[in-house]
């Protein structure tokens, strides 16, 4: 089980933050349009499965996977989304990202003056805790990698 | 039931069939007062609840029916425009009938070719290589099932999240396309399947996937 990558967008698309451990694989484009066709795709996922549900929805859209990894959504009431792609074997993990927004985002960057909103996050100490709070996570292992 | 529905989507991203298990829809019926205490607006010919929730009525429902006369997309049962009538305080005690509106024919074309499109970018921003596009995608209230064939035909199972079995049945639907949709001499290829054997068969796996039953919560 591994974590390959993380995303942060706003409630207006603009990509605050990217991380990335075990990605094998570019999408190809450059990472500015890779941020938009991610947003893109999980906008229309959130208006599909609005569409698509027979009952209504409380967390909405939780999670996807392919034959080959897993991408876990976590969307806060203020339109924070954290994304995460990790291994298929990996569990829900709404908490983790949850613990990210709030632990994490709330505490290293809202909190931060010198952190505009609704720009990419340049704060180094944001980008050193989170990556040290994922590589501390038990489904983080080089090893499936 | 634990199925919610079934569709068939061609390689070009087209609904080539679509099957709905008919459970009645949570609805739920109050007499109002004036003024009306939930913001309605108009979207896609349905008048739908913009702000305000209770007694069962959500945002996003749809106004079905006025003094227990069914609507007629944005009109009332007489012709008048929906919005209107709670404007008007002489028409109160009002009693109106909110409920998840039901998918037209033309959205569902338009959601199969939506999904069409998420599959691929699925595949696209992958971080390994070699994966496919979306199998699984899971919400709180359903989870769907999405199996591709190597001649790009897919079948999407919409289904509880606890509902097992439903590889199996993916599988079975294939078997069933390819005996009575592939082999009937008046299918053309990528044309809405219209055969009455595809049915019966479909229903028949249904049933039984339906017995499989589910397990846990969550997973």
């Amino acid at each position: 089980m591994t974590v390959h990558n993380l995303y942060l967008f706003d409630r207006n698309g603009v990509c605050l933050h990217y991380s990335e451990w075990h990605r094998k694989k570019q999408a190809g484009i450059p990472k500015e349009e890779e941020y938009k066709l991610m947003y893109g795709m999980l906008f229309s996922i959130r208006s599909f499965v609005s569409k698509m549900s027979p009952l209504d929805m409380k967390d909405g859209f939780l999670s996807f996977q392919t034959s080959r990894y897993k991408l876990h959504y976590y969307e806060t009431p203020t339109g924070i989304k954290v994304v995460m792609n990790t291994d298929l074997g990996v569990g829900p993990i709404r908490d983790v990202l949850h613990h990210i927004y709030s632990a994490l985002y709330v505490e290293f960057v809202v909190k931060n003056p010198l952190c505009p909103l609704g720009q990419t996050v340049q704060s180094e100490l944001f980008r050193s805790r989170l990556d040290s709070y994922v590589r501390s996570l038990p489904f983080f292992s080089a090893r499936a990698g | 039931m634990a199925i919610f529905s079934v569709y068939v989507v061609n390689k070009a991203g087209g609904l080539i069939y679509q099957w709905d298990s008919y459970s009645p829809r949570a609805e739920a019926e109050k007499t109002f007062s004036y003024p009306l205490d939930l913001l309605l607006k108009l979207h896609d010919e349905r008048v739908l609840v913009a702000f305000g929730q209770r007694d069962g009525i959500r945002v996003g429902h749809a106004v079905l029916a006025i003094n227990g006369m069914d609507v007629n997309g944005k009109y009332t049962a007489d012709g008048k425009e929906v919005l209107e009538y709670p404007g008007n305080s002489a028409n109160y005690p009002v009693s109106i009938r909110f409920g998840r509106p039901r998918l037209t024919s033309n959205e569902k074309l338009m959601l199969a070719s939506m999904f069409h499109s998420l599959f691929a970018i699925g595949s696209q921003l992958s971080p390994e290589q070699g994966s496919s596009g979306i199998e699984m995608l899971e919400t709180d209230t359903f989870k769907l099932h999405c199996f591709q064939t190597l001649t790009g035909i897919k079948f999407v199972v919409l289904a509880d999240p606890r509902q097992a079995g439903i590889d199996s049945l993916l599988r079975k639907i294939y078997e069933i396309y390819s005996d009575f949709a592939l082999k009937n001499p008046f299918y053309s290829l990528e044309m809405p399947i219209r055969c009455e054997l595809f049915d019966q068969n479909l229903k028949l796996a249904l049933e039984v996937a339906e017995k499989a039953g589910t397990f846990g919560p969550g997973s």
